[in-house]
Parts: C-alpha cells; structure tokens; sequence
C-alpha cells in the first residue's frame, strides 16, 4: 500500500504542483497590480486602517490625484507643488496626468465602477452627473467637519445646494485678433456685432482669409460654451431662467443664433467648423489664417511659443448693437473634488485646502495664465504677459459666466445644441426659432 | 490477501491513476488561462449583458429588472438606425476594398517581374499604415484633409475642384472619407495574409494549367481563387467584425458628426454611456453588436470546421 501511495503522491505532485506554481505566479501578478494600479481605496487599505486607528502614521498614505493640469502646466511644476504638500503633512501625491479627454473618459469610468482617484480635477460641466450618480463626495460637510473658511473661495460649484467641486483656477475666453490681417484689411477693431459683420466680410475679400474660426467638431461640443454662448453672454445674454432652459423666446440667444448664421453665410467662417476642435481652431490662429477667434488664455503661452512672430492682441468679445451693460466673459475652470469611495475624505480635503491656500492657489494661476479660485490670492503676474495682464483687465470690467456648469449631462447640451445649430447653418432647419424649440425639447428630457 | 493480489490491484490502481491523470493534466494547466478569461471576459460579458435588462444601473444605486424596456427604446431611437446604415456602408465599403486592394498588392508583390530587392522595398512600403495606432492614423489623415491641407491643394492646382473640400465637415463626405482612411489603415492585413497564401500555392498547379492553355485570367480565378478561398473567407470574417468595432478613427477624425454623417454603432454606445450617462440603453446597444458578431463568428466556427 505503501508504494501505492508513493506512486500517487509522486504523480500528484508532477502534474498539480507546476499548475498551482503557475496560478501562484498569476494571482500574485494579478493582485501586485491591482493593488499598484487599482484606486487608492485598495491600494491603501492596510495605510488606511492604520490612520483610521490612529495606530499607524500619516507619512504612509499617498493619495491618488488624476487631472489634465499636469500635462498643461510646465513640466515638473505640478509635481513641484504637491511635493510642497508632502512635506507639510507627509502624505504622499501620486499624480495621475493625461490629456483633458483621457481624464474624463477615466474619471467617468471610474465613476461607474467605485474605482475613482481619491482626488479628482473636474470640469464644471461633468459635476451634476457625478454628484448625482453619488461617485464625487459632498464637500460642504468636509468643509465644515474640517472648519474650513469657505468665503475665500471665489466659487462652488453646487448640486441640490451642496458643494461637490471647487474651481481652482480660472480661465478667461477672450477674444483674440491677428493684428496683422486687421492692418492688411484696413479695418478698425471691431466692438459690436454689426462692425464685426463688416470688418468680417472685407477681411475674405481683402485678404481671402476667414474672419472668424468656432470649433464645432461633435466630438468635443465646448466651441458652444466657449466660442458661441461667448456673444450671447458678451451682451448680458443668458440661455437659462431660474436654472432651467429658456431658450425659446429668447431674443437675446435667437439674435445670436442669426448673427452666427449670417456669418456662415457670408462666408467668412474658417472653413472646416464641423469637424473643427478647439486645438484645430489654435492651430489656424497660430498659422496666419484666422483673424478673429474667442479663445482660452491657457494657449496664450503656447501661441507665443509656436508663432513667436505672430502679431495679435487681445479685445472683448463684441456686443450686440446698443448693448451697453457689462459684458459676461465665458470661463472654463480646473475644478477639483474628491471622489467619494476614497477612505482618506478627511485628507484629500487638507490636499484641498493646501492646493487653495492663497500662496499655492496664487502659485498655479501665475503658472497656467488663469486666475485664482481663492480670491485672497495675489498673483505675481508682474513677469506676465502683456496681453494677459489686459485681459485680466476685462475681465475686471465685466463678470465671469459659464451657464454649463453644474447642469445635468452638460456636455450632452452642447452637443444637441451644435447637431441643431449644424441643421440651421446648413438650412435644413427653416428658423432660428424652430431650431431654439427642438433643442429646448431635447434639453427638457436632460432636466426632467 | 495474497501478496499476489495486491500486486494485481496495485497496478490496476496505477494505470486508472494514470489513465485519470491523462484526461485531466491538460485541463488543469489550463487553469490559469480559463481564469484570465472568466475574469476580464465572461464576467464582464454577463454584466453587460445583465445591464441591458435593468434601469439605469450605475447612475442608479438600486436598479430595477425592466425587462426589455432598454432595447425598445433603443429601437425607438432614430439615431440607432442611422448608426446601422452608416456602420453598414462602412463596414461594406471597407472589407470589399481590403479585399480587392489587399488582393491586388500581394499578387503584385508575388509575380516573377519584380527583383527580390524591389519586392522587399514595396513590401514594406505596402505594409507600413499596419504599423501606425488608430490616433496616428487619425491625427495624419485629418492633416492631409484638412480644407488647407495637401490633397485640397493638389485637387485645386490640378483644376479637379474649384474651392476647398470639407472632407470630414461635410456631410456629403464624411462618411466617404473616414471609410477611406479606414480602408488605407487596414488593407495591408489582407496584403500580408494572402501574400502567404500565394506562396503555399503549388506551382505545378500553374504549369500544368499552362499547358493547357489556360491564360492569366483563366489561372486568377480557376486556381488563385479557389487555393486561396478558406484564407479569403477568414479574413472577410475577421474583418468584418474588426471594422464594426472600429471607434477611436471615427471619433478622433469626426466625433460622429457632422451631425450624425459618421455615426457608427461603437460612436453611438460611447455617447449614450460616457456623454448621456445612459448605461442601460449603452449595454442594450453593446448586446445587440455582440449578437452579430457573435453570429459572425459562428459562421467563422463553422466554416473552419468545414476546411479541417
């Protein structure tokens, strides 16, 4: 019996011990790189349970920060900053940076699945969606549970009155001009939209040039926040009443969607708007081709640098004629929130706190050419552009918009928005009026 | 018990061991393998596929079984339909012209008329947009379309067009042109497969029917055609589910657009998950491409069971 024994274990252990070796192998690859790759939830579960016993010590907590900024900053200044905070409080920053529509797509798939970032920069038009899908945390109670101050902060961003991102920074939409095409037209900077009309029309005459660029790709529908509502806004328009649609008998907003069309059709558009996307539109400013574009101040520095010798200023956007009030400048934000599967709330929002303390926040803004989010800040902007410091000087002159953010699948809005304004520019719908009505329908449906 | 006996029952018990070992060996290396698969495969699968019959599940913390709530309204959505049209030309216009391309460079690159040197020059040439990732692909092609781009300004310079074409912002040729930029970037499979097979090709089967005064034509398609058949219907195969799933090219080059010119089934799920946060009807539509494909691929099952 013995040898029967033997035979089996000897056979037993030739065929199952390379397999269980293999699956050993595999579950401790499998489970290295969960807990490497995977959110800082698992990643730091044991860190975790010992801050949450107060048995172990803060320095073993990194907490995991995706954003875009890092890749739009200059290298090394994001990870310069957050160094800062590590060494205030030992905790750790792992940053996790990509391009703004990488991060989304993960962000917003982190947020179907609980595995977001601990930390998370926002754009103010995917809050209400997160918020309401319960993946971002409510930061007026940590604001509160923490005591901290929050009259410094220039905004929040709010759902069902609670607090879910901070803008960090901001960033102005001015209008930019190719000084240079204005000179060769001989026309004169444009301050309403009837002298933008003109001075457009004889711009592709004089020159053959296009006047005017807007960014109205479907894949990424912000030129209707950004280069669009920037007219209507500009002219103290407004697309909501009471935060709800108001887009029909709307004479402000049915005003601007003529004024648009009448430059379509008069041909002095950039060629190309549909499938155009705001880098597109950059790149036909930067090269000489455009003269006109309403356009970020965060790609202030990178037209320099592409086109040293490009001669542009910076103006407010038009108004509509006899508009005399303030104008609205459209704005885009780097957001911040905290996701809400994180066991470190109480840290992300120190990290939160550091990143909006008046000398970093200050810090950043100086750094990406935006303005602060806490409004005791002072910016350094005396090594800043010129062109900067002006439009932060109409920027001062108006009010800072964006009616995007915080409205329920915003990016959504834009896009119906642009498929309907494509329909009226090409003529397949007959009025402004019935294009305003189809798209309050399909907004509608957003809000109910 | 003799000595004998147990002697017997000993190598009985060895051999059925053995005889065990030798059915389940296989299975247990498999093991690992079969995990990998149930975990980042089947699992998710059935999640999709359980999604599409509740509310809208992620957005919603307690979802309800709505039965097939999800792909009525799918099937009441306009959008869909326009999505199955365009997929459909696109995937059409794709596999014929890799197929006839494909076909067209690898008998080039086969004939007896060109020097081993040239042939291996233009093989490479040929197989060059294999190499490039879908945003390479997207970023040169929008370049080269671009109203201001190369191929307007040849078009213009050679008096073909009077003014710039909008390729991709234009709802006459949006379509028309990522179909194009999809056949470039994926013919060079089809190029590289039948170029194999052409080479597995018996010669003497060209000789003799040389002998019998079969011309060119006559060989292409008594000989070429039927040796290269089984490759040729794997390939269609292949390709026509790859296409269907095509997404990064069409949403890097038009997003879909303009307006709906370019909307493609994989662009349609991508809006209705990541854009209207409807996860529901996004697996409801992912569940309908599964199901064709997975028709594709029984077909494909079948049709290579048939060749063994």
């Amino acid at each position: 019996m013995k040898t029967v024994k033997l035979t089996v274990m000897k056979t037993l252990k030739k065929s199952i011990l390379p397999v269980f070796l293999v699956m050993s192998l595999m579950i401790a690859i499998v489970g290295c790189s969960s807990s490497s790759n995977g959110n800082a939830n698992q990643a730091n579960s044991e860190t975790g349970n010992n801050t949450a016993t107060g048995a172990g010590t803060a320095e073993a907590i990194t907490l995991e920060f995706q954003q875009w900024w890092g890749v739009e900053l200059p290298d090394g200044v994001l990870q310069e900053i957050v160094d800062g905070f590590t060494d205030q409080t030992g905790i750790k920053i792992k940053l996790l940076s990509n391009p703004y529509a990488d991060t989304k797509t993960q962000i917003a798939a982190g947020a179907a699945v609980g595995t977001m970032a601990d930390v998370v920069g926002l754009d103010g038009s995917w809050v209400y969606d997160f918020a309401k899908q319960g993946s971002i945390a409510n930061m007026t109670a940590l604001m509160q549970a923490d005591g901290y101050d929050d009259s410094q902060l220039s905004d929040q961003i709010k759902v069902d009155g609670n607090t879910y991102m901070i803008p960090v920074v901001n960033f102005a939409y001015p209008m930019y001009v190719n000084l240079d095409i204005v000179h060769d037209a001989g026309i004169e900077i444009p301050n309403s939209w009837s002298k933008f009309t003109e001075v457009s029309k004889k711009i592709t005459t004089s020159t053959g040039k296009a006047a005017w660029a807007i960014p109205l790709s479907t894949e990424s529908p912000s030129g209707i926040q950004n280069n669009f509502m920037s007219w209507l806004w500009a002219s103290g328009g407004s697309m909501l009443k009471d935060g709800k649609p108001a887009l029909t008998n709307n004479a402000d907003l049915t005003a601007t969607v003529e004024f648009v069309k009448g430059l379509f059709d008069a041909g002095v558009v950039a060629k190309g708007a549909y499938a155009m996307k705001e880098a597109d539109m950059v790149e036909e400013f930067t090269n000489g081709r455009v003269a006109f574009m309403t356009d970020s101040l965060a790609h202030l520095t990178t037209i320099r640098k592409e086109a040293p010798d490009l001669n542009f200023d910076i103006i407010p956007v038009p108004v509509k004629d006899g508009y005399t009030g303030k104008s609205g400048m459209g704005v885009a934000n780097w957001g911040i929130g905290i996701a809400e599967n994180t066991k470190y709330k109480a840290e992300a929002m120190k990290f939160i706190e550091y990143l909006m303390s008046p000398e970093v926040n200050a810090k950043l803004a100086v750094y990406a050419n935006a303005f602060p989010g806490n409004v005791n800040a002072e910016p350094d902007y005396l090594q800043a552009d010129p062109l900067f410091l002006k439009a932060y000087e109409i920027y001062q002159n108006g009010y800072a918009i964006n009616e995007f953010t915080g409205l329920p699948t915003s990016e959504e809005l834009m896009r119906s928005f642009d498929e309907q304004l494509q329909l009226y520019l090409d003529g397949d719908t007959s009025s402004s009026a019935d294009m305003l009505a189809e798209t309050q329908k399909i907004w509608e449906e957003a809000f109910n | 018990m003799s000595i004998e006996t147990e002697k017997i029952r000993s190598i009985q018990y060895r051999n059925r061991n053995e005889l065990l070992k030798k059915k389940t060996e296989p299975y247990l290396y498999l093991i690992p393998t079969i995990i990998l698969i149930v975990v980042l495969l089947i699992i998710p699968i059935c999640m999709v596929i359980s999604y599409s019959f509740f509310d809208n599940v992620i957005i919603n913390k307690n979802p309800t079984f709505v039965g097939f709530e999800n792909f009525k309204k799918i099937f009441a959505n306009k959008t869909f339909f326009v999505a199955v049209k365009n997929s459909l030309i696109f995937v059409g216009g794709s596999v014929v012209a890799h197929l006839i391309i494909g076909m067209t460079f690898a008998v080039l690159l086969n004939t007896k008329y060109f020097s081993a040197k040239t042939k291996a020059v233009f093989r490479v040439i040929f197989a060059l947009p294999w190499m490039f990732t879908a945003s390479v692909i997207a970023i040169l092609w929008k370049m080269l379309l671009n109203t201001n781009g190369v191929i307007n300004y040849f078009l213009v310079e050679a008096n073909l067009t009077s003014t710039q074409i909008e390729w991709l912002a234009s709802r006459d040729f949006a379509l028309l042109s990522v179909t194009v930029i999809n056949i470039w970037a994926g013919y060079p499979f089809y190029m590289i497969s039948i170029l194999a097979g052409l080479q597995g090709i018996s010669t003497d089967l060209y000789e003799s029917s040389a002998i019998d005064g079969a011309n060119i034509i006559q060989r292409f398609f008594r000989i070429t055609i039927p040796q290269l058949k089984p490759i040729l219907i794997s390939l269609l195969m292949l390709d026509f589910v790859w296409t269907i799933q095509q997404f990064a090219l069409i949403w890097m080059t038009t997003g879909g657009g303009p307006i709906n010119a370019t909307e493609m089934l994989s662009t349609f799920i991508y809006k209705l998950g990541f854009s209207k946060y409807q996860y529901s009807q996004a697996s409801a539509t992912a569940v309908i491409l599964l199901v064709v494909c997975t028709i594709v691929a029984i077909i494909y099952v079948r049709n290579q069971r048939g060749q063994d």
